[in-house]
């Protein structure tokens, strides 16, 4: 067992990776400099060279799409972007070509691309260094959407994305970089089979998160604990091809369900878990109408006083949790 | 001024109509050159009248005028190297040696086609022959291109990856993000402006300042020639300069090749009406810079080449594309499992 916190996780995925298969490369912006991405690539540019680290120019249009040129011959690139917003310049390589590719060529090429785009948000840098987009990219198919929320899910979905033939947007959190955990060995999994989790087990209610969200669910349900109210938690992990079988399994339960979302609420993905359990389950299993805690519909404010409010906190989760039980 | 910011003469449509020269080129390689030439233009033809007649459903971009430019860069290439089209790509393929019948069925969404009858005309893919796909996305592929090109110098096996575009696609931002990074990582790609002078119905003097596109490689330092894309035989030599340059290591090159598409934007019509100071005269003085008139009138003058060769050349590739044409009618549609079954890699095992 090696003590690894989520970034050295992440930074063990990649060595890992480069150890055992030639075909992975990583390319992405500040990926020689330790400002950029935490402490989840430290020196691998030293470790591995600079012609398979790439540090690159101001462009990740060009880069993303290399990367998925790349990856139809024969290569399994790491693009990574160390804040989503900026990736946005990338999106006709992640939505039209990536994603799209498999289908359009009839299942003849795959796109063994993974996308890794940080969220990077707080302390006042505002709308344009703040974005959870997942939400969006789980609409898209053919891309396949993955958030970890804890230290091992860093590590090894990381492994299984970059194995995985298809496009993957793999999505971490800054705000998770401090949690630690024991890891054990890595063994290599199929992301095809991997999905929703439970990660704490419950009866009253059912809380549903992905990336941070999990984490405040998870810190939320002890907070519940000691005011005698049991929580079960899930953990999304991969948000597209989504699969509603955990969820709907935990509320048929529980009978209570909370979704907690780190983007946005219109169209968000807190949307899409109670729409798959109110097509699942018949309303006299229900015992309370469903609820949901997501960013307001707003862009990410500067100023502390605002983001304090907008985004939501462990006791945000357990008030709403108690309203549910009316404890 | 840089002599790469006008195309000058080559833009003026009332020059190059002579025969191209011919002096220095092997003349069994003119006769494939031509062969090649007319096999694309039949083909294409054949889906003009698909389409004039409701057969094909979806569009078709065709490029009736511009053959010289893919039968000229391919001719360099090999089975290993990576081409990526764009949406008026019908040449790019065939031009590899690409089967005429599979781009048929592929065209009427047939379960025979290149792309299993899901791409239609705009998304076509034959690695065999070394076509890594089109999309019509302008400028879409030109990045994917960029890092065919990483992965075969990471390859270290010597192999080039070739971007088609137009002249349409370098008002995209992510070209010029392209053709920085490929100079900058030293990467073995080919850049093929083909410069028809036309986005859809725009003509480029109302939409570029200069209508040289190669000014954006004088711009990052790659080298680059412009051309007269309807000279088959410059084309090839413009192209083999390039590849040799890849393949030792040079990193990118630039080829613009001015040309020109008979046909209008999208499917069979002229569309003489549409594109600003598209007359009647341009595209008559166009069909006169025929690159393939040009290359077998050169022939005859040579004494390598007849007329009754000619009739019978064509008379056999007519044959084969009839045939090809009424294959691809009778081909199956792909089963509705397809839609499905299609968008991600189920059907093959993750690799662990």
């Amino acid at each position: 067992m090696t003590q690894r916190n989520y970034g050295t996780a992440i930074l063990s995925a990649f060595e890992y990776l480069l150890d055992k298969y030639p075909e992975v490369f990583v390319i992405g912006q500040g990926l020689w400099s330790p400002w950029y991405v935490g402490n989840s690539m430290t020196d691998l540019d030293k470790k591995y060279g600079v012609d398979r680290i790439i540090d690159t120019p101001v462009s990740e249009s060009a880069c993303t799409g290399a990367a998925v040129g790349a990856s139809l011959c024969g290569m399994r690139p790491i693009v990574v972007h160390p804040r989503i917003d900026f990736m946005l310049y990338a999106m006709d390589a992640v939505v039209n070509q990536a994603a799209k590719w498999s289908h359009m060529v009839g299942g003849q090429a795959h796109p063994a691309v993974t996308i890794r785009g940080i969220i990077n948000r707080g302390g006042e840098q505002g709308a344009q260094h703040s974005q959870a987009l997942h939400s969006w990219f789980a609409h898209i198919p053919g891309l396949r959407v993955v958030m970890p929320a804890t230290v091992a899910d860093a590590r090894d979905l990381l492994i299984a994305s970059v194995l995985c033939d298809d496009p993957v947007m793999f999505i971490d959190d800054r705000w998770l970089y401090g949690q630690t955990a024991e890891l054990g060995p890595v063994v290599e999994r199929d992301l095809r089979a991997e999905g929703p989790l439970c990660l704490g087990v419950g009866s009253e209610l059912t809380i549903v998160g992905s990336g941070y969200a999990t984490y405040l669910a998870m810190q939320a349900r002890d907070v519940l604990a000691t005011c005698g109210i049991s929580a079960e938690v899930i953990d999304l992990r991969v948000l597209n091809p989504f699969n509603p079988q955990v969820v709907v399994g935990s509320v048929s339960k529980t009978g209570r369900l909370l979704v907690v979302d780190g983007s946005w609420r219109t169209c968000g993905m807190s949307a899409e878990i109670i729409a798959a359990v109110a097509e699942h389950l018949s309303p006299a299993s229900i015992k309370a109408m469903p609820r949901r805690i997501t960013l307001p519909d707003a862009p990410a404010p500067t100023s502390r006083v605002l983001e304090k409010i907008y985004y939501p906190d462990v006791d945000q989760v357990a008030a709403a949790a108690r309203s549910m039980l009316d404890k | 001024m840089s002599n790469f910011s006008s195309l000058g003469r080559l833009a003026d449509a009332s020059n190059f109509h002579a025969p191209i020269d011919i002096s220095a080129a092997d003349p069994s390689q003119l006769v494939v050159f031509l062969e090649s030439m007319l096999r694309i233009r039949f083909a294409e033809r054949k889906l003009a009248d698909g389409r004039r007649d409701g057969l094909i459903g979806g569009p078709v971009h065709l490029g009736v005028g511009q053959e010289a430019v893919a039968v000229g860069v391919s001719t360099c290439l090999r089975k290993t190297d990576r081409v990526f089209g764009a949406h008026r790509s019908h040449s790019h393929l065939l031009a590899l040696g690409a089967s005429v019948h599979k781009l048929f069925a592929e065209v009427l969404g047939k379960e025979t086609g290149h792309s299993k009858g899901m791409g239609g005309s705009m998304h076509l893919w034959d690695q065999g022959s070394g076509f890594f796909g089109s999309v019509p996305i302008v400028a879409g592929t030109v990045a994917l291109a960029v890092g065919a090109g990483l992965a075969a110098k990471m390859q270290r096996g010597g192999d080039v990856a070739v971007a088609y575009l137009g002249d349409g696609a370098v008002e995209e931002g992510v070209v010029h993000e392209s053709l920085n990074l490929a100079r900058i990582q030293g990467l073995p790609v080919l850049f093929v402006v083909e410069n028809n002078l036309f986005a859809s119905h725009m003509h480029i003097s109302i939409r570029q300042p200069k209508d040289a596109t190669a000014r954006f490689a004088e711009a990052n330092s790659i080298p680059c020639e412009i051309l007269d894309g309807n000279d088959v035989v410059a084309v090839a030599r413009a192209s083999a300069r390039a590849v040799e340059r890849a393949r030792d290591g040079g990193g990118p090159s630039f080829i613009e090749a001015v040309t020109y598409r008979w046909y209008g934007h999208v499917d069979w019509r002229d569309d003489i009406d549409v594109g600003v100071n598209r007359s009647q005269d341009d595209v008559a003085n166009w069909k006169a810079r025929d690159p393939v008139l040009r290359l077998r009138t050169a022939m005859i003058q040579a004494g390598l080449w007849s007329d009754a060769r000619e009739a019978q050349l064509c008379e056999r590739l007519m044959r084969q594309i009839d045939r090809d044409w009424q294959q691809a009618l009778a081909d199956p549609y792909p089963g509705a499992e397809a839609l499905l079954d299609r968008v991600y890699s189920s059907i093959k095992p993750v690799r662990s």
